[in-house]
């Protein structure tokens, strides 16, 4: 009777040009957890590695990241996605209580402008330099 | 400066009346008349070639026919009136144009739910979609996620399997002794249940759930608004309700939204199905989370 096909751009990701609010909020989200759980894998995988008996070991690794500007810039990134991910959980978290669940648009463009915010203020202290 | 333009103009035209002398009220009359006539002639014209017309790009697929099996877009051009609605749109198209053209379509006020459409990359009933609120083309596909049958027509039996396991019927504890004695609901109840009353059954928030198309066991917004509705009704009976609970808190059921409000969204009859949903959530929780 019925038959299934490549329905093209019916089909989800295809039409991110309609996805609404809480799609964005959603897919952000997603996004910025499996980031951060890659950040976690290397920040354990670099700094087990940089623990070695002589200390000097350690700020020689960290001071050789730091010398790189693809480095700083990927802090910066980092800061974005973390922030985002921590601003738009705490949305969730109302969402889950059942709070304000009418303006839950308006509390992810908020989300969104306080990232904005908040790592644009950080550009001076991770690109500038030396922490 | 701008009156004493009028006033010589109207002295200069009174002027020029005067001198015309040859040509008699009558003829001028006539001759008035004649003006009107072309006048109103090529206004009509004008109106009749830039008629308002809306192109609608609709969605065909017939796999009974061998040259339709291929999906495909056909375009319509609609003459538009004020008022014209997407359904009544696709109605001209198909009595006028094309009578193969398939879609379901029954009320026409948004009380079936035959006509959930895809137009313009949203889940909408076409007759509450006013054309003039759309950008053109109006691309019309059937609903996304669900089986194409044929055209606009989808295959509905999984949405509706998914409503009916919810047992969305009214089961109370206790009923009344005398056979014609009401069941009353206090009004703060029926305020609260209002809005989950108001399913349709038209399936656009089914469709437009992104985790309903990657789980296809999901109960998704539909049905659990349904539970929602009997599981807050203060008539419904203990027993009833816990094992409505336990439908809803398995592994396919409330857990699995993950609240990307795309079937609030969508709704046709504005119902707050997150919200619906989010609630049931704590309920399950509070079901089961016992301290004391």
């Amino acid at each position: 009777m019925s038959q299934s096909y490549d329905r093209g751009t019916i089909e989800d990701f295809g039409r991110w040009r309609d996805f609404s609010a809480g799609m964005w909020a959603w897919v952000f989200h997603k996004f910025t957890g499996w980031v951060l759980i890659g950040y976690l894998f290397t920040h354990i995988a670099v700094l087990s590695t940089a623990t070695a008996a002589d200390p000097t070991v350690y700020t020689n690794t960290i001071s050789g990241l730091e010398d790189l500007l693809i480095v700083r810039l990927l802090e910066v990134g980092l800061l974005a996605v973390a922030v985002f991910h921590i601003l738009n959980g705490i949305r969730l978290l109302f969402v889950d209580l059942g709070m304000g669940l009418t303006a839950q648009d308006k509390t992810f463009y908020l989300s969104l402008v306080l990232t904005g915010a908040i790592v644009v203020a950080s550009v001076p202290t991770f690109v500038g330099g030396k922490l | 400066m701008s009156t004493q333009t009028t006033d010589e103009d109207s002295e200069a035209t009174g002027q020029s009346d005067s001198e015309a002398p040859a040509s008699s009220p009558g003829e001028r009359r006539r001759a008035e008349k004649r003006e009107r006539q072309t006048e109103k002639a090529r206004q009509a014209a004008e109106t009749e070639s830039d008629e308002e017309t809306v192109l609608l790009k609709v969605f065909r697929y017939d796999p009974e026919v061998e040259g339709k099996r291929e999906p495909r877009f056909d375009d319509f051009h609609v003459p538009f009136y004020k008022g014209m609605t997407v359904l009544d749109a696709l109605i001209y198209a198909r009595d006028t144009y094309d009578s193969s053209l398939t879609f379901r379509h029954s009320c026409r006020q948004a009380i079936c739910g035959s006509d959930a459409l895809f137009i313009n990359g949203r889940q909408r009933l076409g007759c509450k979609t006013q054309l003039s609120d759309l950008d053109e083309p109006v691309r019309i596909e059937p609903l996304p996620h669900q089986d194409v049958v044929k055209d606009l027509v989808v295959d509905m039996e999984h949405f509706y399997d998914q409503m009916e396991s919810v047992e969305p019927y009214f089961d109370p504890d206790e009923l009344p002794s005398d056979d014609m004695a009401e069941q009353r609901q206090s009004r703060e109840n029926r305020e609260k249940i209002k809005m989950s009353t108001r399913c349709i059954w038209c399936g656009a928030c089914m469709s437009s759930c992104n985790i309903a198309a990657g789980d296809n066991q999901y109960l998704g917004p539909a049905a659990i608004n349904k539970a929602y509705r009997f599981a807050m009704d203060e008539r419904e009976g203990d027993e009833r309700k816990e094992k409505r609970m336990e439908i809803m808190e398995q592994e396919h059921g409330v857990w699995r939204c993950q609240t990307q409000f795309s079937c609030t969204e969508v709704c046709p009859k504005d119902i707050p199905l997150t919200e619906h949903i989010q609630e049931l959530k704590r309920e399950a929780v509070k079901s089961n989370l016992k301290f004391w």
